[in-house]
């Protein structure tokens, strides 16, 4: 699907150190509207720190990030919020003792009309009833939007969570792990949303160490190592194989398929994170 | 505020049970094991049972108009310091220093006064001296929430040394002596011994305090960003939301409270009572936890507050009144203090598990 479209995000050459750690040595990064990216990589290879760079959680050392051709510098996560990125946590970022619709408007919150509204009065069947819609509209069912999310299964929580960012996001969602935690029928349930989302043009960035996943339901998928973006791949046309090899180094020397530019002269192998 | 009155709020909610006919059975459990979820009912129940006890145990005797107006009075200062440590525990954090933020007010709003016109003082002064008190309340609250905000001190610590300062100020503006003249008259007399309706002021002050910021906690974006930051604090600021700036907000409303119940000291005992509330920390926070909010953040409620202040309160009452050393009353408290936790651990490592 869609990849010769105009990137919807691109990266280039981003650096970001830690102290004496490069944990990005100029990461390219690109990605289309109505796509599913997969970034993957070893330990260390700096997913997170790429991720944290594009969803506007760190701020880049150098390089450039370009949403729809416009060169960007997110001054935050809400920055990013604002320019329609939106992230699904690892952890979820969810509150647990807050109910489903609650967690959905966390720091959006609806407020009545009126005085009540200037004095913070929430709207909460507003909020509930949109709640109710949102995760509909994602074909999950949640019995009860006014449980406390920890009442709820990890599933569930899950597409709390996706729910949330699929709500607001109209450009880009970065979801690290989002199956990590899942059983079998609950990740294919995550996966499909994952799929659904895509369609609607929105870009989806998924984070996975999972290679069958991965294949599944991306359209492509970016490899990095060592800071770098060493590999980018149509999904269809790869194997789990050369994703490892490229993931690893045993395959370099270049295994470019589209757009992936060189693997990097094997530096110093320290540890990005 | 007095117990009859909770008790018609709570047999309110009832009728749906029985009105619910024939699928009404499956119907009144769910009502039933949901009730059972919520905190403030067993709570609830506790205040029930005590009441019934004590009603039963001295027939005329503990059911008296004299002894549920003293009930209220003596609960109001608490509930109102209570509402506050509703708001701070729900953020995860404490507050340990109200006692001696309520003497500085105290002292602040007493210093002023004695230099203003003493007992004598006029309708100006008084105005003067209760803005004064809750200035420095509320000052002196945001202040520890600016520090706890850092993340660097936890709020146990840093209320902890607000206890020490707070008390320490007070007592180098007096001499640790409580200043002669530190109420106004006027104060007393309004405020203070005043009734309307024949409920003391003191008893609607506080009432309408707990209304108002229970409709805060519940039902507006402030409550929600409080809970919602006891409950992950990360998810909060990842969700955009200024949480340093709002356990400022929260310290410092803390703060306030305390500001308000030093006024409502003043006007009902006329003195500062330097060192008569050490211990006021600990029986609010007792309060507060019997209410049901968890020491772990992000779950509690104001009402359940207000259930937590009357235990003690009809505790104390009730044991005079059945002619038992009141001193049982602290250790029945404690073992229930203990016995509320534990159960709060409990639920929490269940509900985990689902």
């Amino acid at each position: 699907m869609a990849s010769a479209r105009e990137p919807l995000l691109a990266a280039h050459g981003v650096v970001k150190r830690f102290g004496h750690v490069q944990a990005l040595q100029g990461a390219d990064f690109t990605a289309c509207p109505g796509e599913v990216v997969a970034l993957i990589g070893d330990n260390g290879a700096g997913k997170s720190t790429l991720v944290n760079v594009l969803s506007g959680v760190l701020a880049p050392d150098g390089g450039e990030v370009r949403l729809e051709g416009v060169p960007v510098r997110f001054s935050g996560p809400m920055d990013a919020q604002r320019h329609g990125v939106e992230t699904v946590y690892q952890d979820l970022s969810l509150a647990p003792d807050l109910d489903a619709a609650a967690n959905l408007y966390l720091g959006r919150e609806m407020l009545r009309g009126g005085v009540w509204g200037r004095l913070g009065v929430l709207d909460r069947p507003a909020m509930r009833r949109e709640a109710v819609r949102a995760f509909a509209e994602l074909g999950v069912e949640l019995k009860d939007v006014t449980a406390p999310v920890t009442t709820l299964s990890g599933g569930q929580r899950q597409s709390v969570a996706v729910a949330r960012a699929v709500a607001f996001a109209n450009k880009v969602i970065f979801m690290d792990e989002p199956t990590a935690a899942l059983g079998v029928v609950q990740r294919s349930r995550v996966l499909e949303t994952v799929r659904r989302v895509a369609d609607r043009g929105i870009c989806v960035v998924l984070i996975s160490h999972n290679m069958p996943e991965v294949l599944s339901v991306a359209d492509r998928v970016e490899v990095l190592r060592l800071g770098r973006r060493v590999a980018s791949f149509t999904a269809a046309d790869t194997t789990i194989e050369e994703l490892v090899g490229a993931m690893t180094g045993s395959l370099d020397g270049p295994p470019q398929h589209d757009t992936a530019r060189t693997g990097p002269a094997v530096t110093e192998a320290e540890e990005g994170r | 505020m007095s117990a009859d009155s909770q008790e018609l709020r709570e047999s309110s909610k009832l009728p749906e049970a029985p009105l619910a006919g024939a699928d009404g059975r499956q119907r009144a459990a769910e009502v039933l094991r949901r009730a059972a979820g919520v905190s403030e009912v067993w709570t609830f129940v506790i205040l029930v049972a005590l009441v019934a006890f004590f009603t039963i145990a001295a027939p005329g005797k503990f059911f008296t108009t004299y002894d549920l107006t003293q009930i209220a009075v003596n609960a109001a200062i608490y509930l109102v310091l209570g509402v506050g440590m509703t708001f701070v525990i729900i953020t995860a954090g404490i507050d340990l220093s109200i006692g001696s933020v309520l003497v500085l007010s105290a002292v602040a709003a007493g210093e002023y006064n004695i230099h203003h016109g003493g007992p004598e003082a006029g309708w100006g002064t008084v105005a003067v001296c209760v803005l004064i008190a809750l200035a420095v309340g509320t000052g002196w609250g945001a202040l520890q929430g600016a520090v706890v905000a850092t993340g660097k001190v936890p709020p146990l610590i840093v209320t902890l040394g607000g206890l020490g300062a707070a008390l320490g100020i007070a007592e180098l503006a007096t001499g640790g002596q409580d200043p002669a003249g530190a109420a106004a008259a006027h104060l007393q007399n309004s405020l203070g011994f005043g009734k309307l309706l024949g409920i003391p002021w003191l008893v609607i002050l506080a009432a309408v305090v707990t209304a108002a910021f229970g409709a805060v906690l519940g039902g507006t974006r402030f409550g929600s960003h409080t809970l919602a930051i006891g409950s992950n604090p990360t998810a909060v600021r990842r969700a955009g939301i200024p949480v340093g700036r709002h356990l400022i907000k929260v310290y410092g409303l803390m703060g306030l409270l305390a500001g308000l119940g030093a006024v409502m000291w003043l006007s009902s005992y006329g003195t500062t009572s330097i060192a008569g509330h050490s211990t006021d920390n600990l029986k609010v926070i007792t309060a507060v936890v019997l209410g049901g909010t968890s020491l772990f953040g992000g779950r509690g409620s104001v009402l359940g507050t207000v259930i937590g202040v009357f235990i003690p309160a009809v505790l104390t009452t009730g044991l005079i009144v059945i002619g038992v050393q009141q001193y049982w009353q602290d250790v029945a408290v404690g073992v229930v203090l203990v016995a509320a936790v534990y159960i709060d651990q409990m639920r929490r490592k269940t509900r985990e598990r689902a």
